[in-house]
């Protein structure tokens, strides 16, 4: 670096009062000039010079070699689950992608590291100077421009016609706007899809763990199989036959279903929503939509993975930490004829994110 | 000091500087996101006398559970705990608790597998409970684990991590990485929801159901990282803390053998060079 | 090609030349080559930081292209059936799908995912480090302020590319990514929940999202950065590149090795160095494991769900800010979320973008610099960047306070409480110390220059007195060290008329004496010549 390229100099000679240099003349800051260039070992011994040449030579041979070895790795390298390669301090990891990425990557890296090897050792180091240019324009040359221009400007008789100048003006403003307008069709208009729910007065309510893997059965809950200090999550019956829609129904309807003892319940609302202490919340997270589902069954706090809003179940899942403004909303269940749990209604507010039309 | 210093105008010395560097950087990583290490709990159940495990419930749970497993200002009730949840607490270390905090940590297992029985029987002749699952409720059964994963992600990794490492809970809680949990201690969690985990009974999480959960947790952890290291899998964080360290370490230490100037020559090679080509 | 005198017809004999010379006969490239090929470069390791951004670009493209060969950018669902057993049976979505496949089934795929996702991380942090080298030297300043603003838009769409491309192979963590911005969009005022509506194509997450967000991650931005990395380095290119000062550079020339050979072969090897590394990465370590996060379900999710690292800001400050929101004439104003989303970002991505002309306005300097600052000498840019990157470090940081609280065994509250007060104490503090750092640091260099750099040879005097020996600088050094300017603020007079008449904006006249003021108003002084021989003369030092 440059600091080495000074200390090159060699070192000054200091007497006994420390300060043995020519005092310079005039201004002792003044710009020197660019320092004598001082050759590397490779500029004055073919020895060394030889010996970068090796080195150059040695590392793009060895670039092809890993090239050839990267082809024969991907035929010959089995890729699948149970070819492993173990390897310290990494562990076990894929024997195919190992063998191709370490290939790879030493065809490239070593090709790299010969050509800089190459310009640092034997291409010139010798420090040139290249004066800059201006870039603004001269006098002349911004006169002749603007002449040009006006000349442009007038045989256009863009000054004398105002009409056209007028009209076309306006309609440039106007003919981007299609480009906005085609884009209507992106999507369907909010209408009150984000008020609603799948849930419905009777609906049942699905115990999540009872689904199948292709999610089109499943079964309900019965108040007994609810233990106090539990925690099931859930969904409506119309998810199971929801089919393409699933996932936008997943995403407000997913529930959450907590017993803690009645007495614990803060909220006379919230008892009167649950049945027995058994209290259903919606798991879509008041702040941006997270599912919050970290319940913690001796607090009753139930906290969001993604930013840490904390909610507490005990008292209408009303927001005790973070960034979230809104309290969980809760939704009214009781029993069907059968023995079920069941949902009262939908949801008496909208439930995840705010949004501006929400009130 | 002297010696050093005459390297490191060595051709090779900028490559070790760099190797160096690289070693610094990794190790700098992997201080931050080695796992931590856990003890593994095994042990088979087997029933022995109620009254040995009275004997030793009185000597040291005693003084927080009450005297008839009663509970007190210190520690809950243990009427109708069941087996399963002295086995799991004692089998893990949790308990007896060592000092208060914000959650009962796991530490070294004080008994032995045949004196926690003891214990369980004790507290089961209580008032009944979760009993300690047998092994084969909880053995790992690979055609599960489909249905395992699923569930894992449904009822687990929202507290436990996509990986079984752990998460964060409120006020300093957290929830145990899983990766040397034994399965046994698996089942037992789900089913007694041990301090602030909620429950997950076989009523609403059937036992085949847990079987599943606990075959695609250790499937899992027991699964290759295909891709190379692992990186503590715990998502982008270790990634982006891995690129800003080690990867800028490296790409910065390029750029440095890229720009520097090249060592010059020695005034006495110069010499030496003008003083053999004079002799030409 | 054979040499010849000017006037004497040149005949090519080599393959190359004939080539050559076939393509200046209709292109005159002659001419273009004359002035380019010996094009000089200043050598400096900071000046390679911008390199490592255009090689990572190209490794971006070159592995992406190989992705969309084999990813399905489709929501459709699908029942997965492939190699990766553990997710046999389970219903996803074709992207999800794809992605497995080529994961585990196409013969390099995981390499080449791999490849393109540490690329997509060393893109970001090279941009991020870049652009604070070319802050902290100033070299944004005239003529270089076009170029700042062109960075900074490939800066931002950077940022975009990468959220867009983090969200297509539709896992968990992605699924889980775009429902936050789902949800950050429904927060802006007036428009967001139509915004939404257009984005998804309906409700979230619908099945339009991830071919959408194909087109935009494989077409138009890469397109739009691909035009603008070509006209920032036609720039760089046309203005030449600023240089360190030092004996023989000055702000009208430019010092340093040519492009042909020698930068050809350093930066051309530099690329090769930078995709060998990534390959190795690729090979060596794994990046976003898509397989273990599950395919992405509304109702899942896991502990530690975290964006990619240039997220994490955006992360950070969701997840500090306070739960204000509004409700009025039946509408709903949800600062908790616009705020960290939209407003502090939009103050900071402004502020930066428009640095060069606020600093401009403050100094009043309207020449062209090409001899770079050293941070040192601009104590308060200096500060001001620190202070910065000390904003955005406390809001990275707050990113991750789960995984800090657990590493560390703290409550994330606690984290979360002490990151709400460090981002308002820790720039105060951070902009403070740096001035004073830097203030220190030009003493120490007014030192060096007057009594010489420290030679670490201790004398002692008849009398018994020690005394270390200063070795007085060469002047290629006492130069490098004085070639700096010390401004001064502007005063009031200075910005009104010449003739004395108050400038037509008196108010904004005085805003700028106030800010010079603050931006200059403290400085250590360059020694001056007379200083320099007083101080050589005497023996002092």
């Amino acid at each position: 670096m440059t600091e080495h390229d000074e200390h090159g100099h060699g070192p000054v000679a200091v007497d006994e009062h420390g300060h043995g240099h020519v005092v310079p003349s005039g201004d002792p800051f003044a710009d020197p000039g660019l320092p004598e260039h001082h050759p590397r070992l490779t500029d004055i011994s073919e020895k060394a010079a030889k010996r970068s040449e090796r080195i150059v030579a040695g590392l793009f041979v060895l670039s092809a070699v890993a090239t050839i070895a990267f082809m024969v790795c991907y035929t010959q390298v089995p890729n699948n689950r149970q070819s492993l390669v173990n390897f310290f301090p990494i562990g076990a990891m894929s024997a195919s992608n190992f063998a191709l990425g370490v290939c790879l990557g030493v065809a490239l890296f070593s090709m790299g590291a010969g050509a800089i090897y190459w310009a640092r050792t034997l291409m010139t180091d010798v420090e040139i100077p290249q004066e800059r240019h201006e870039y603004e324009s001269s006098n002349e040359d911004k006169a002749a421009a603007i002449a040009e221009f006006q000349q442009g400007v007038e045989d256009s008789d863009w000054k004398k016609r105002p009409l056209i100048r007028r009209t076309l003006i306006g309609a440039m403003a106007v003919l981007p706007l299609p480009a906005l307008w085609i884009l209507r069709d992106l999507g369907p208009l909010p209408g009150n899809a984000l008020r609603y729910t799948a849930w419905t007065g009777g609906e049942l309510i699905i115990n999540d763990n009872t689904v199948s893997l292709d999610g089109t059965t499943g079964q309900g809950i019965r108040p007994e199989d609810i233990t106090i200090g539990s925690l099931v999550n859930a969904r409506p019956k119309a998810a199971l036959s929801a089919g393409d829609d699933f996932n936008n129904m997943m995403v407000k309807s997913s529930i959450l279903l907590v017993r803690m003892n009645e007495a614990d319940i803060k909220s006379s609302q919230e008892r009167d929503w649950g049945y027995h202490g058994i209290v259903a919340f919606s798991k879509i997270c008041t702040h941006v939509g997270c599912p919050v589902a970290l319940y913690e069954q001796q607090t009753h706090h139930m906290l969001c993975p993604c930013h840490q809003s904390t909610f507490d179940l005990s008292d209408d899942g009303r927001v005790i930490f973070g960034p979230a403004a809104r309290s969980l909303p809760q939704l009214p269940i009781t029993v069907n004829a059968d023995g079920y749990l069941v949902a009262r209604s939908d949801f008496n507010q909208p439930v995840g994110p705010s949004f501006w039309e929400r009130g | 000091m002297k010696s050093l210093s005459t390297r490191r105008r060595h051709p090779l010395a900028a490559f070790v500087v760099l190797v160096l560097a690289l070693g610094f950087a990794g190790t700098l990583f992997a201080a931050f996101v080695s796992p931590a290490s856990a003890n593994a709990d095994s042990g088979n159940t087997s029933a022995q006398a109620i009254a040995n495990g009275k004997a030793l419930y009185e000597t040291s749970c005693s003084s927080c559970h009450g005297m008839n497993g009663e509970g007190s200002s210190y520690g809950p009730s243990l009427v109708g705990s069941g087996s399963a949840a002295v086995d799991f607490q004692v089998s893990t270390g949790r308990m007896p608790a060592q000092q208060p905090g914000a959650q009962i940590q796991k530490k070294a297992v004080l008994y032995t597998q045949a004196q926690i029985d003891e214990m369980a029987a004790y507290i089961q002749s209580l008032g009944g409970g979760p009993v300690v699952p047998s092994q084969s409720q909880y053995s790992v059964n690979d055609s599960m684990v489909q249905l395992g994963g699923v569930l894992f992600r449904t009822n687990c990794s929202q507290c436990h991590n996509f990986a079984g490492e752990g998460g964060v809970l409120t006020d300093g809680k957290f929830a145990p990485e899983l990766t040397q949990t034994s399965p046994k201690a698996m089942y037992e969690a789900m089913l007694t929801g041990p301090q602030n985990m909620p429950q997950f009974p076989n009523t609403v999480l059937p036992s085949a159901e847990k079987q599943a959960i606990i075959s695609y947790i250790v499937s899992t952890r027991d699964e290759a990282n295909y891709g190379g290291a692992g990186l503590g899998r715990i998502g982008p964080t270790s990634e982006g803390l891995f690129i800003w360290t080690f990867g800028l370490i490296a790409l910065l230490l390029f750029a440095v053998w890229i720009a520097a100037h090249t060592t010059k020559a020695s005034a006495e090679r110069v010499a030496q060079a003008a003083a053999k080509k004079g002799g030409k | 090609m054979s040499t010849s005198t000017a006037g004497e017809e040149i005949v090519p004999t080599t393959l190359g030349g004939k080539a050559a010379d076939y393509l200046d006969q209709r292109l005159g490239i002659a001419g273009a080559a004359k002035k380019n090929l010996r094009k000089i470069f200043p050598d400096h390791w900071s000046f390679m930081l911008g390199e490592v951004c255009l090689y990572s670009f190209i490794i971006l493209l070159l592995s992406g292209i190989f992705l969309t060969l084999f990813f399905t950018p489709s929501m459709g669902d699908v029942t997965y059936n492939g190699s990766y057993t553990p997710l046999d049976g389970i219903r996803m979505s074709e992207a999800y799908a794809s992605t497995l496949n080529l994961s585990f089934d196409v013969r390099g795929g995981l390499l080449m995912r791999q490849i393109h996702h540490w690329a997509a991380l060393v893109f970001v942090m090279g941009i991020m480090v870049h652009m604070l080298r070319v802050f902290f030297t100033g070299a944004f300043r005239k003529p270089r302020e076009l170029n700042w603003i062109i960075g900074f838009g490939l800066f931002t769409l950077a940022l975009a590319e990468g959220f867009c491309g983090y969200s297509l192979p539709d896992d968990l963590l992605s699924g889980t990514g775009l429902r936050i911005m789902q949800g950050l969009v429904l927060s802006i005022p007036i428009v967001g929940t139509y915004i939404s509506f257009f984005l998804f194509g309906g409700q979230f997450p619908g099945h339009d999202i991830v071919p959408r967000l194909f087109t935009i991650h494989i077409l138009l931005v890469p397109g739009l950065i691909l035009g603008l990395i070509t006209a920032h380095l036609i720039l760089v290119f046309y203005q030449k590149h600023t240089q360190w000062a030092g004996p023989g550079r000055n702000d009208k020339n430019v010092v340093g090795l040519p492009l042909m050979p020698v930068y050809m072969a350093k930066a051309g090897g530099f690329f090769f160095v930078v995709f060998g590394f990534i390959a190795l990465l690729g090979g060596l370590v794994s990046i976003n494991p898509i397989w273990v996060y599950g395919p992405y379900v509304p109702n899942q999710i896991t502990a530690g769900s975290q964006p990619d690292f240039y997220i994490g800001f955006f992360e950070g400050a969701l997840r500090m800010m306070p739960n204000v929101e509004f409700n009025f004439w039946g509408h709903t104003l949800s600062l908790n979320v616009l705020v960290p989303f939209a407003v502090v970002p939009g103050i900071l991505f402004g502020g930066i973008a428009l640095y060069p002309f606020i600093e401009a306005w403050i100094t009043g300097d309207k020449r062209e610099h090409h001899i770079l600052d050293r941070p040192r000498n601009m104590p308060t840019r200096t500060a001001l960047g620190v202070a910065g990157i000390t904003f955005y470090g406390v809001g990275w940081l707050n990113g991750g306070n789960d995984l800090i609280a657990i590493r560390f065994n703290l409550s994330v509250e606690s984290i979360t409480w002490v990151c709400r007060f460090l981002i308002i104490l820790g720039p105060i503090f951070a902009f403070w110390l740096t001035r004073r750092i830097c203030f220190g640091l030009q003493r120490r260099d007014r030192d060096k220059v007057l009594h010489g750099a420290e030679s670490g040879i201790i004398t002692r005097s008849p009398e018994g007195a020690f005394s270390e020996v200063h070795t007085p600088l060469s002047q290629g050094e006492l130069h490098k060290l004085t070639a700096h300017d010390v401004h001064r603020p502007l005063t009031l007079t200075e910005v009104t008329d010449a003739n004395g008449v108050p400038a037509p904006n008196l108010r904004r006249a005085k805003l700028r004496a106030k800010a010079t003021q603050w931006y200059f108003g403290q400085r250590v002084e360059k020694p001056t010549a007379e200083e320099y021989h007083e101080s050589i003369t005497s023996g002092h030092h």
